[in-house]
């Protein structure tokens, strides 16, 4: 009894003034534990499995690096690991360019700016979709639009999803297509740029290809860099392009790493040897990364 | 005067590239819409979109079709949008508590928890697939009749790029509202559904557009995680078609893809403002 009056004298408990000074906590409460649960216990537990030749119906026999070994000395994974590197390295470099280039038309003063920009856009919010790989299916099939256009000009088209060397780029292009959401960025940046920078460049004599590298390139680099990283991260994780597409083929062709990874997991139940080249795919990310940011220095430039 | 004629040169220039790509661009999706209408023997006979009998043969066998009568289009929608909606709504509540908690309140360790939270948004899907999958499979919710998996991570803010945003909106919410409402008596609580919320409704409702149309594309959950034909959402269920006669009724598969991605199409034009200024804004500070 008096201990309560006490408190109620002085107001709060030390547990209470604990709880006043943290409030914020208790809203991250659910956060903490979702990332607890769905991030940190798998992030942990698929380090853990990759030493270990963790089996669906099996288990665990054996712990090592044999994952590791089988992922830097059989073929299937390093093609696999050599064709994620190619497709990242068409799909991010070409979306950028698209998105940059039209962005940068767009800036004119243009009319209609808003309809050119949805128009744009619509392959970004779609493309995702297992329709869009469906159509994609339909467009470059051996008798499929492409093919049927080509003929128009007396060139007989290859059959491009069942061609090696063509494969690999008709899944590219389905990421190259979205480059919507990146253009939109690019825009907003560009609309950003003092207009008084261009008056002075004017003044000065300098032509419009110069501005745009010696002024609108640099100015919007913050935004190149964002582009490239989550770009990066994107290409190295597509999945659905191949799976619905090609599914992987022709003799794996087009079997990027999340793919091979599903393969690992879910058809051949190899868990451990999944989660190995999972984690060689983030490692790869996650140097590309950090090279991206540490290269920020160089030619990123923040104008605050 | 020369100058003028350049300046039309580049304008012409500027006008053409802009429509020969778009044209490029969206082409293919009217060519789609046109195929729908085609009979089979039509569609690859030539490249253009306008169907020269047109049919609804290939919506009428969309429509009908079923497999071993346990699942059909209708069911396939509703299945997708039983997972869909609760997700979407659920990702928003939680983003928005978690990043009211990051952006309005000091306590000891926010920044290291905000890094944390950060970082994650490097962290690939890829890598927590498998440990996930075998999680589930000890809960019981592989093959869930209510789709657990797909829905129950959203409720504790587990999409960090949605927190992210919102963290970002939030901060440039001045302080002074929530000072004043303390002053009136508003509880954090209150102050957040009360104050922040309605200041931030656009911002909530960008967040929920991107994930009803990310949740509505993803494949590689239902992929994993739904096995039952009568349970399979929309994605699972076109692709299930197109494998199931691959190149013989493509104007029934092109109906179907058609009709899947219709609602999409709808709430993309209801709110293509919300889409474009979502995107333009949320990430571009540094």
């Amino acid at each position: 009894m008096s201990a309560a009056t006490a408190t109620k004298a002085s107001g709060r408990t030390p547990f209470k003034k604990w709880c006043d000074e943290n409030v914020g906590l208790f809203f991250l409460i659910p956060w903490i534990i979702g990332f607890l649960v769905f991030k940190v216990y798998p992030f942990a537990s698929s380090l853990f499995y990759s030493f270990t030749d963790m089996n669906f119906f099996k288990g665990i026999h054996q712990y090592g690096i044999m994952n590791y070994v089988e992922i830097f000395t059989d073929k299937a994974t390093t093609t696999s690991l050599l064709i994620t590197f190619k497709y990242a390295f068409i799909t991010v470099p070409l979306k950028l360019v698209f998105a940059l280039f039209i962005a940068y038309i767009l800036n004119f003063k243009i009319k209609f700016v808003n309809l050119f920009r949805t128009i744009y856009y619509i392959p970004s919010i779609l493309g995702g979709s297992v329709a869009i790989a469906v159509l994609w299916r339909a467009l470059f099939r051996d008798d499929g639009v492409i093919n049927t256009l080509l003929g128009y000009m007396g060139i007989q088209g290859p059959s491009w999803l069942a061609d090696r060397s063509w494969a690999l780029f008709i899944i590219c292009l389905l990421r190259v297509w979205q480059f919507g959401s990146a253009m939109v960025l690019f825009l907003a940046a560009l609309k950003g740029v003092s207009a008084d920078l261009y008056e002075a460049a004017t003044i000065d004599g300098a032509s419009k290809t110069r501005q745009f590298f010696s002024i609108t390139v640099p100015m919007i680099t913050p935004v190149i860099f964002y582009n490239l990283v989550t770009q990066i991260a994107q290409a190295f994780q597509e999945f659905n392009g191949p799976y619905i597409i090609t599914g992987g083929g022709p003799r794996n062709a087009t079997t990027l790493v999340s793919l091979l990874v599903y393969n690992y997991a879910f058809k051949s139940n190899e868990m451990g040897m999944a989660c190995a080249l999972a984690w060689v795919m983030f490692v790869i990310v996650c140097i590309l990364t950090v090279i991206a940011f540490a290269s920020q220095k160089h030619w990123v430039y923040y104008a605050d | 005067m020369k100058l003028e004629t350049r300046h039309k040169i580049a304008r012409f220039f500027q006008y053409f590239v802009l429509i020969a790509v778009g044209f490029i661009m969206i082409y293919p999706l009217l060519w789609m819409i046109g195929a729908t209408f085609k009979s089979n023997a039509e569609i690859f006979s030539g490249i253009g979109f306008i169907p020269k009998n047109p049919t609804l043969e290939g919506y009428k066998l969309a429509v009908t079709q079923n497999y071993g009568g346990d699942i059909n289009i209708w069911r396939a929608m509703l299945n997708t949008y039983s997972f869909v909606f609760p997700k979407v709504i659920f990702t928003v509540i939680s983003s928005v508590i978690a990043a009211y908690g990051f952006s309005r309140f000091k306590f000891k360790g926010r920044d290291i928890l905000f890094s944390i939270m950060i970082s994650t948004l490097f962290l690939p899907q890829v890598v927590l697939n498998v440990p996930q999958y075998l999680m589930y499979n000890t809960f019981g919710w592989i093959d869930s009749p209510w789709y657990l998996p797909l829905w129950v991570p959203s409720l504790f803010a587990t999409e960090t790029y949605f927190v992210y945003q919102l963290v970002q909106f939030m901060r440039s919410i001045p302080h002074d509202l929530d000072e004043a409402a303390a002053i009136d008596g508003c509880g954090p609580v209150k102050t957040l559904y009360k104050i922040i919320c309605p200041m931030l409704s656009p911002s909530l409702v960008a967040c929920g557009l991107f994930q009803f149309m990310w949740s509505c594309n993803d494949f590689m959950g239902p992929l994993l995680y739904v096995s039952t034909p009568r349970k399979y959402p929309m994605s699972i269920f076109v692709k299930l078609s197109m494998d199931a006669d691959n190149g013989f009724s493509w104007n029934r598969i092109l109906a179907l893809s058609l009709i899947s991605i219709i609602p999409q199409l709808i709430v993309f034009f209801a709110a293509q403002d919300s889409f474009i200024d979502g995107i333009a804004a949320g990430s571009v500070k540094g």
